[in-house]
């Protein structure tokens, strides 16, 4: 029987040893975790364990240590298929991360499943990982990207979407979160009223599933990618996860190694799934690594955890309203982990390298979101984001510290 | 060095009336972040605006943080620039940078050692090699128009 920890904050920052530490001489506060989150002892220890005692080749060697490598590697997999409620793990692809794994799709779904003419719908909040790939195979085929508009206060726009849906649409690609505003999208409702239309759905839940738990069954989705490494485990690993008879359907990616059942110069097979899609060795001490993350999470019950991210998020958007000048941006109905914001009169760059004076890690610019940027007609925005090991304390040495910037900058 | 007609360029303090000296030994004396970054920003209010003409995509330096506008003129053995951010901060180190370089010879700008003189002031983490970093990419500009005409 597993065991739940109770979700107690003290306990959780003791977890991540990074948190620990003086930054410019002030305790740091580390509030950008949308760009990458600190990672738990026991996720360390899994990569340490890894090359310490049973590093080989995986799926290739017929000795001991490569036998344990592998039977760790696999079962990495199979968590992460339990983690996203896959029905199997041959539907979990390793990629490199997020954007590799739309690359994955765009390139190789693209290939077959685009003509001349068809349409591919983007939100206008996406991150450029998930604009940029479509952008390029769109190219290729002679299909064209078209975004979908959002709202003023940051949501997408469902009747936008309505009206762009049509016969040409093939594939509708979103974001669970937005990385720039925290936005939570209605991904189940854009799933079926994609799918009316025949369209297929990619969801980039890069910035989703360290937050809430993420069932690919009940969304429907016919693709969903993510990164290790937002999701407290290491970098260089991510998620693809497709439809098997989609990714059945799918050319390979790249070549080489592994993916392959026969190669002759008459003719090479491929492997089959997931293998066909991972040419070369992966990244085994990631998949290790990111299993122990998942380990991590599944020890608290996630209700308690998204409350308690909730809780500081609410907390810091009634603090942004009580100091005078500073405005949100994006005020969406559902938000998750990122607090977007602007000091009047202020540039967000300046903002930032006093915050982080002060101890406080935050990140500035347009978050490789520069067509939401535009819609907002703003260069870019300060963003302080969250994750499970931040705590009210650490909204209070924010404001304390955007108070003192601001006095230096107006 | 005379410039036979008066240039707004010749107007700009830094490189001028302010020196990379001045700015060490002034530095040098706080003790506090704040005493720094007040001293920073008061820099960059004294950096004239560069004219709205000149904020086009020919003259633009895109950072992922913040944007920088430069402009340069050769003028018998001479390089003047004249920079502009829409970040305060950046616009004070524009103002440390052109202190080094502004006015000078081009074989004065190569030989001036950029790194050493942002460690001595503790701004390093400025010039860092974050992708994207306006000042940076700023400052490479001003030395390929110094090999240019060198
Ligand atoms: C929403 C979103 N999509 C995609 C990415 C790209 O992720 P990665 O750099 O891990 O591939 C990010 C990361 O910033 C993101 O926030």
């Amino acid at each position: 029987m597993p065991v739940r920890n109770i979700f107690d904050i003290d306990t959780v920052r003791r977890d991540f040893p990074i948190l620990h530490q003086e930054v410019n001489g002030q305790p740091l506060v580390y509030l950008d975790s949308g760009a990458t989150t600190q990672k738990p002892q026991c996720v360390i220890d899994a990569i340490v364990d890894y090359y310490s005692s049973y590093n080989a080749n995986v799926h290739r060697a017929a000795h001991s240590l490569s036998e344990k490598a592998t039977a760790r590697f696999e079962r990495a997999r199979e968590k992460l298929a339990h983690f996203i409620n896959s029905t199997s793990p041959r539907e979990v692809l390793w990629t490199r991360g997020t954007t590799e794994a739309i690359n994955l799709v765009a390139s190789s779904w693209g290939s077959e499943n685009l003509k001349s003419g068809d349409k591919i719908l983007v939100s206008a909040l996406e991150h450029h990982s998930n604009i940029v790939p479509w952008q390029l195979v769109a190219q290729q085929k002679g299909a064209e990207v078209v975004p979908i508009d959002v709202t003023e206060n940051g949501d997408i726009d469902l009747d936008a979407l309505d009206t762009l849906l049509g016969e040409q649409v093939k594939m509708v690609a979103v974001s669970h979160v937005s990385n720039a505003l925290g936005t939570v999208n209605p991904v189940q409702e854009i799933v079926q009223r994609a799918h009316y239309y025949g369209a297929k759905v990619l969801i980039d839940g890069a910035q989703a599933v360290s937050h809430f738990p993420v069932d690919v069954q009940s969304l429907d989705c016919d693709f969903y990618a993510f990164s290790g490494h937002k999701l407290f485990g290491p970098t260089g690993i991510g998620v693809l996860w497709g439809r098997e008879n989609l990714l059945e359907a799918m050319p390979p990616y790249q070549s080489g190694g592994e993916m392959i059942e026969t190669v002759r110069f008459s003719g090479t097979t491929f492997n089959e799934l997931p293998y066909k899609f991972e040419a070369g060795t992966p990244d085994i001490a990631g998949a290790i690594g990111l299993a122990a993350a998942i380990d991590y999470l599944n020890r608290f019950d996630r209700q308690e955890v998204a409350a308690h991210e909730t809780q500081v998020l609410h907390y810091a958007i009634a603090k942004g309203e009580e100091l005078s000048g500073i405005k949100r941006v994006g005020t969406a109905k559902q938000v998750a982990g990122v607090y977007s914001f602007l000091l009047e009169g202020a540039h967000p760059a300046d903002l930032g390298t006093l915050l982080d004076q002060q101890g406080i890690a935050i990140r500035t610019g347009h978050h490789c979101a520069q067509p939401l940027m535009e819609r907002y007609g703003i260069s870019g925005t300060a963003r302080a984001s969250f994750a499970m090991y931040n705590s009210v304390e650490d909204v209070d040495r924010l404001f304390k510290a955007l108070a003192k910037a601001k006095q230096f900058l107006l | 060095m005379v410039i036979s007609t008066p240039h707004p360029y010749t107007q700009n303090p830094f490189g001028t009336t302010i020196s990379a000296d001045d700015i060490c030994n002034t530095l040098s004396f706080f003790d506090s972040w704040e005493d720094r970054y007040q001293y920073i920003i008061d820099l960059g209010k004294e950096l004239p605006p560069i004219d709205d003409s000149y904020k086009d995509e020919e003259h633009i330096v895109r950072g992922c943080q913040s944007q920088v506008w430069i402009d340069s003129v050769y003028s018998e053995g001479t390089l003047w620039f004249q920079a502009d951010s829409d970040a305060f901060i950046v616009k004070g180190l524009l103002g440390v940078v052109l202190a080094a370089y502004n006015g000078k010879a081009p074989g004065d700008i190569l030989s001036f050692d950029i790194e050493e003189y942002f460690n001595n002031l503790g701004l390093m983490g400025h010039l860092s090699q974050t992708r994207g970093n306006g000042l940076r990419a700023m400052v490479k500009k001003i030395i390929s128009v110094a090999q240019l005409t060198d």
